[in-house]
């Protein structure tokens, strides 16, 4: 099966500079991808030239199998977008900014109402559907547009920045939202920056830095290239020579203190191997958590490395 | 090169549905109609009070509601000069960066239509607006006319006045494709409005001055022979032209009032054998203005091609 999203060496320069620099990436269909990166880093420039809206200085793109520069049409009717500050027509209602975007895909009259209907009671919307936009929340607004791209019926949703603005509570409602749409089959390509906040919705993740993507995998696979371990242990205990006796357990990567506890990584799940070597050094045990490390620390940990081999 | 699949006008119809729509529901639409109906009504008024004492002397007496000024009001044409252009501006001086602003246009651009039924779908919308509003006006003069005088327009003055409002409607199209043009250039509403008002000002008011310093440059008198005087005359005028509202008030001229034969300086050569006063055929005067006529479409065209280019390689990114 074709893939969702498919680009080859894809570039975009303005002027001197080098916005997306040969980026190679592969979206399934059904996945969740994570487009992720500081501000700058080329991630929205990526979603226009899917699709089609900015003109690719060189390379390839394939969006659902056409070519979104020659056939613009055919890739929007099946791609709904998001961007990162979403507007409505403040005047209208939320129905009626989404019956706009119904007819414009070619949708009207009774099956257009419907569509709206159910997508309005979807995003949790139908008691502010007929009142005018600009009394809407960021949320609101934001669950709104997703039901606007959703209007279409797409096969494949671009999301930049959905969850900025929002408040954590909005934040996680609006990606659980998202998680459902994946289990209806949908493709989802998110674009973030807020890099802990997306990576528990998304199925693979692709890094981003000054336009390239160096980094693609699920996270707990980019932890484990980037920092090593994927497991990290935190241990709170106390006693002597527990960071030693912690080392020399087979697996046990590496061992450092953070505040009064430790903190371990490991190649598996050690919990039960450290609790024992601590009780058995004499140590006084209090606590043992495992956490997987985040985006944000792999994304540290490789562009320092990065930085600090060039340098 | 590959061509670009589907129509450019898919979703035409549904933008200027949804634009011709918020024009009429709009409040500043409202402001300006209320504006130009009164201002219609209370010049066509005085102008009645004015002639009602040749009724029955003046074969185009309907023609006279639109002419005719009564101090301290100007005329009703006179009015719409002026009214018109800033109807124009209103319509169209917020179409693309007030989308631009308020964020919906990328929204917009992502659905399946091209650049290019957006932007003509706006103009088609303010066109028809400007049209409609016209038009209305047109039937509370006829009627008031009809009403106040109890003469009815015969058939060649119903033809002149339509022809006249075609030529008002065309003037007014010029001054809203250049709103729409600013509106694409500027990202900011209040400075493309600025820029527009600022563009209607300089033709009204300074560019006549401008026109006549510019011929005596071009065409200096230095003896005075009578061919110089004609020459900077017509220099002039040819520079005149390029703004609008001259050509529309030669429009105006010409089909409203039917003895005007013709549109420049006239030799007392031309004039032999001429009946002065006599009105000319409808035919006549509709060719005197064809040029005038034509010159408004193609300034409409050329703002439009511009705004178009413009458009299409705008970056649609905040």
């Amino acid at each position: 099966m074709m893939a969702a999203i498919e680009t080859q060496d894809l570039t975009k320069r303005y002027r001197s500079l080098v916005a997306v620099d040969r980026l190679n990436l592969r979206v399934e269909r059904g996945e969740v991808f994570g487009l992720l990166g500081p501000n700058g880093s080329g991630k929205t420039t990526t979603i226009l030239m899917l699709l089609g809206l900015t003109e690719p200085t060189a390379g390839q793109v394939r969006v659902l199998g056409r070519d979104p520069v020659r056939e613009p049409l055919a890739v929007k009717r099946r791609v709904g977008y998001l961007p990162d500050t979403v507007g409505f027509y403040d005047e209208l209602t939320g129905r009626e900014n989404l019956r706009y975007t119904a007819a414009l895909n070619g949708l009207t009259g009774r099956r257009a109402e419907e569509r709206i209907q159910a997508l309005l009671e979807q995003m949790g919307l139908l008691e502010a559907a007929d009142r005018p936009v600009r009394t809407y929340s960021r949320g609101m607004k934001q669950r709104l547009g997703l039901a606007d791209i959703l209007v279409k019926d797409p096969e494949l949703i671009i999301l930049d920045e959905p969850t900025l603005g929002l408040d954590p509570a909005a934040a996680h409602e609006f990606l659980e939202l998202i998680g459902r749409l994946k289990n209806q089959g949908l493709t989802v390509l998110l674009a973030s920056h807020l890099l802990e906040q997306v990576q528990r919705v998304c199925d693979r993740v692709g890094l981003f830095r000054k336009g390239r993507m160096d980094l693609v995998g699920t996270v707990p696979e980019l932890a484990r290239r980037v920092l090593g371990g994927a497991y990290r242990i935190r241990v709170e205990a106390e006693g002597e020579g527990l960071r030693e006796a912690m080392a020399a357990v087979p697996g046990v990567l590496h061992v450092r203190p953070e505040g009064s506890a430790w903190v371990v990584e490991a190649e598996s799940d050690l919990r039960p191997a450290l609790a024992r070597v601590v009780v058995q050094a004499g140590g006084r045990l209090f606590g043992l958590e495992l956490g997987t490390p985040g985006l944000d620390e792999v994304y540290r940990a490789y562009y320092g490395e990065v930085q600090h081999d060039a340098a | 090169m590959t061509r670009r699949e589907g129509s450019a006008f898919a979703g035409l119809g549904v933008v200027f549905t949804k634009e011709f729509a918020d024009q009429l529901s709009g409040a500043r639409m409202a402001l300006l109609v209320t504006l130009i109906v009164l201002t219609a009504a209370g010049t066509v008024y005085a102008a009645i009070q004015t002639i009602r004492n040749v009724v029955g002397e003046d074969p185009f007496l309907f023609l006279r509601l639109f002419t005719t000024a009564k101090e301290p009001l100007p005329s009703f044409v006179a009015f719409m000069g002026f009214l018109l252009p800033l109807l124009g501006i209103a319509l169209g001086f917020d179409a693309v960066n007030g989308e631009f602003q308020r964020r919906t246009l990328g929204r917009v651009l992502s659905q399946p239509i091209f650049r290019d039924a957006l932007l003509f779908g706006k103009f088609l919308a303010g066109l028809t607006t400007l049209a409609m509003v016209l038009g209305a006006i047109w039937l509370l003069v006829t009627g008031m006319g009809i009403l106040l005088t109890g003469v009815p327009p015969s058939g060649e003055e119903v033809a002149r006045s339509l022809l006249y409002l075609l030529g008002a409607l065309a003037y007014g199209g010029v001054w809203l494709v250049i709103a729409l043009f600013f509106s694409v250039l500027f990202k900011n509403p209040t400075t493309s409005a600025l820029a527009a008002i600022g563009t209607w000002l300089f033709f009204t008011v300074f560019w006549g001055m401008i026109a006549a310093g510019l011929a005596q440059a071009i065409a200096p008198v230095t003896y005075g022979f009578p061919e110089e005087v004609l020459r900077q005359a017509q220099t002039e005028l040819m520079l005149a032209r390029v703004a609008p509202n001259t050509l529309y008030s030669e429009i105006t001229l010409a089909l409203l009032k039917p003895e005007v034969r013709a549109l420049g300086p006239v030799l007392p050569v031309q004039l032999q054998g001429m009946v002065l006063g006599t009105p000319l055929p409808l035919s006549q005067s509709l060719l005197m203005i064809w040029p005038e006529f034509t010159g408004m479409i193609a300034g409409m065209v050329i703002f439009f091609t511009l705004a178009y280019v413009l458009f299409q390689r705008a970056e649609i990114r905040a």
